[in-house]
């Protein structure tokens, strides 16, 4: 019982912390940050290591699949967001000029 | 259980400090960096928790997943990665899923508890539908099956009648104690692949950074409901995580295009039979004199010391990023200044424009969003629209009853003047007529915008 309570602590608590902090991410990098989600999201790996190392015959195979799937998803995700990210630049030196808005 | 706490608080507290980081694309970079760290710190975590057992194995499974991930993240495109990121939704989904599936043949027989039953349905299920949701999303971005949004009559029906089975069977193999799960759960998969399906199908092309968004949010809760079977920490506050990420990332994009996201799911479109008749008599208001034409464009531009560019989805169609760069190269070289405006919805997911434009090298300092933009477009000289038709359409705030009636949209035709480098003056996805196109500040060059920005390119230059 006391192991659902704290699970659904974490739950709440990491939604709330996570909303907080994916809110303030501007639409400059929401496309990164989606693939970085991704690659999160293949955090299920840790699931299936536990699941592959205790289920009996019949059930390993279904839980190797999900570690396969589970890596593409950590390896591809933080590569391809780390490919994206490289790409943003700021303008190099010469800010200074004309930085005062149109209006 | 104290200690996978505190090591399941300490990974998703590191998490959560990457997506921080994430708030500027200075620190973005130690971000993703901070978050693959954590990630390999959960990996080495549940190997100690499991004891090393099996670790042969389980590391050749890992390396080829790894393997597999690398290749596809290096050989990706940047206009792919709206389908990129589809896939890895479904991926995450379908793992999510397997897993449990595994814990539950594994659990089949032993006394387990109601809460078991109850969420390893629910993860199934979910993972089940993002995986079948994600594969449509992905035929379709790729062009290979459904370009075109389905419809058939019963839609509705089917699927909301899909959604309730899938909802009765959980309650039924939860009740069960999964007693019948070899059963159930299977069909439940079923009922849940169909669902995902039925649910992506019906989504048009302008639409999918919503569903892409809500993929996203599904493969997390599925993940996360996983963690509440299978009993794992981390799993559950990782996909907590990506739960919330995509429900803000699709609340972004319904507001960007004034749309509710069951307006969205159910394909419902206000006043489809009406739009066209309404268009038309906007049209019929404004008649056209003494317009402007493409003899006048290059003293337009060489004067042009303000230009805000509007890039659409068809300058990424039609690969002019590089042409629009060379023009902005142009541009500043002639003395102007250049910005970009950027609508969420361009592209399709969310902040697709951005990645696609900082590829050819444009500075993200030249981007600018839809709200600090469109005062500016009234002091500019010319708003240089390339591939852009929906999100800049006045018909938007001025007539109702179309889709995109209330949408929020770039104020390009305040500029003094308006050049519009589109590949014709059909409609943009939303079937709504163009009215700036027949105004008389605004030049219409129509073709490939991969030749005609270069054509504007030659125009600046030679002076």
């Amino acid at each position: 019982m006391p192991n659902i309570l704290a699970m659904l602590i974490i739950l709440v608590v990491a939604a709330l912390l996570g909303y907080r902090a994916i809110s303030a991410v501007p639409s400059l990098l929401h496309t990164p940050l989606m693939s970085g989600m991704n690659a999160l999201s293949g955090i299920t790996v840790v699931g299936a290591v536990a699941v592959f190392v205790t289920a009996p015959e019949g059930a390993s195979g279904w839980a190797a699949a999900a570690l396969v799937l589970a890596m593409i998803n950590v390896a591809g995700g933080f590569w391809v967001t780390e490919r994206m990210l490289r790409m943003f630049k700021a303008k190099s030196s010469d800010i200074t000029e004309e930085e005062v808005p149109w209006q | 259980m104290a200690v996978s706490l505190v090591a399941a608080v300490l990974i998703v507290g590191l998490f959560i400090v990457g997506i921080r980081l994430m708030q500027s694309p200075t620190s973005a970079l130690w971000g993703n960096r901070l978050g693959s760290t954590a990630m390999l710190l959960a990996l080495i975590w549940a190997f100690v928790s499991t004891g090393w057992a099996d670790i042969g194995f389980v590391l050749v499974y890992i390396g080829i997943g790894t393997a597999i991930g690398l290749l596809l993240a290096q050989s990706v495109k940047m206009i792919h990665m709206p389908q990129t990121v589809a896939l890895l939704n479904g991926l995450g989904g379908a793992a999510s899923a397997l897993v449990v599936w595994a814990a539950v043949i594994g659990y089949a027989g032993e006394d387990a508890a109601l809460i078991f039953w109850g969420t390893s349905g629910l993860a199934v299920g979910v993972g089940a539908l993002t995986f079948s949701g994600s594969v449509v999303a992905v035929l379709k971005l790729q062009g290979v099956a459904f370009r075109k949004p389905v419809q058939f009559p019963g839609y509705g029906h089917i699927f909301r009648a899909t959604l309730a089975a899938a909802a009765v069977i959980t309650v039924l193999n939860a009740a069960m104690l999964g007693s019948m799960y070899g059963v159930l759960v299977p069909l439940l998969v079923l009922l849940c692949l169909l669902g995902g399906f039925l649910m992506t199908l019906r989504i048009g092309g302008a639409d999918m950074p919503i569903v892409i968004s809500l993929l996203n949010s599904f493969s997390g809760i599925a993940a996360a409901v996983a963690g509440l079977a299978v009993e794992n920490f981390v799993l559950v506050g990782a996909g907590s995580l990506v739960g919330v990420a995509g429900l803000v990332l699709t609340r972004i994009m319904c507001q960007a295009m004034n749309r509710s996201l069951l307006a969205v799911l159910t394909g419902f479109t206000p006043g489809a039979h009406t739009q066209e008749q309404k268009a038309e008599q906007e049209i019929a208001t404004e008649p056209k004199s003494a317009a402007l034409s493409e003899a006048d464009l290059p003293g337009i531009l060489r004067e042009a010391k303000r230009v805000i560019i509007v890039p659409g989805y068809g300058m990424a169609v039609s690969h002019a990023q590089d042409a629009v760069r060379q023009l902005t190269n142009a541009f500043e070289k002639n003395g102007a200044e250049v910005k970009f405006a950027m609508h969420p919805v361009a592209g399709r997911m969310p902040g697709h424009m951005y990645v696609l434009l900082a590829e050819v090298g444009i500075d993200y300092d030249k981007l600018m969003d839809l709200k600090p933009i469109n005062p500016q477009f009234a002091h500019a000289d010319v708003a240089l629209i390339v591939g852009a038709c929906d999100v800049v359409n006045p018909a938007a705030n001025a007539a109702e009853d179309t889709p995109i009636s209330g949408m929020p949209i770039l104020n390009a035709g305040e500029a003094k003047n308006v050049v519009v480098c589109n590949l014709d003056e059909k409609p943009g996805y939303s079937g709504v007529d163009n009215t700036l196109y027949d105004q008389d500040h605004v030049i219409t060059v129509w073709g490939d915008a991969s030749e005609t920005v270069p054509r504007l390119t030659e125009m600046l230059a030679s002076t």
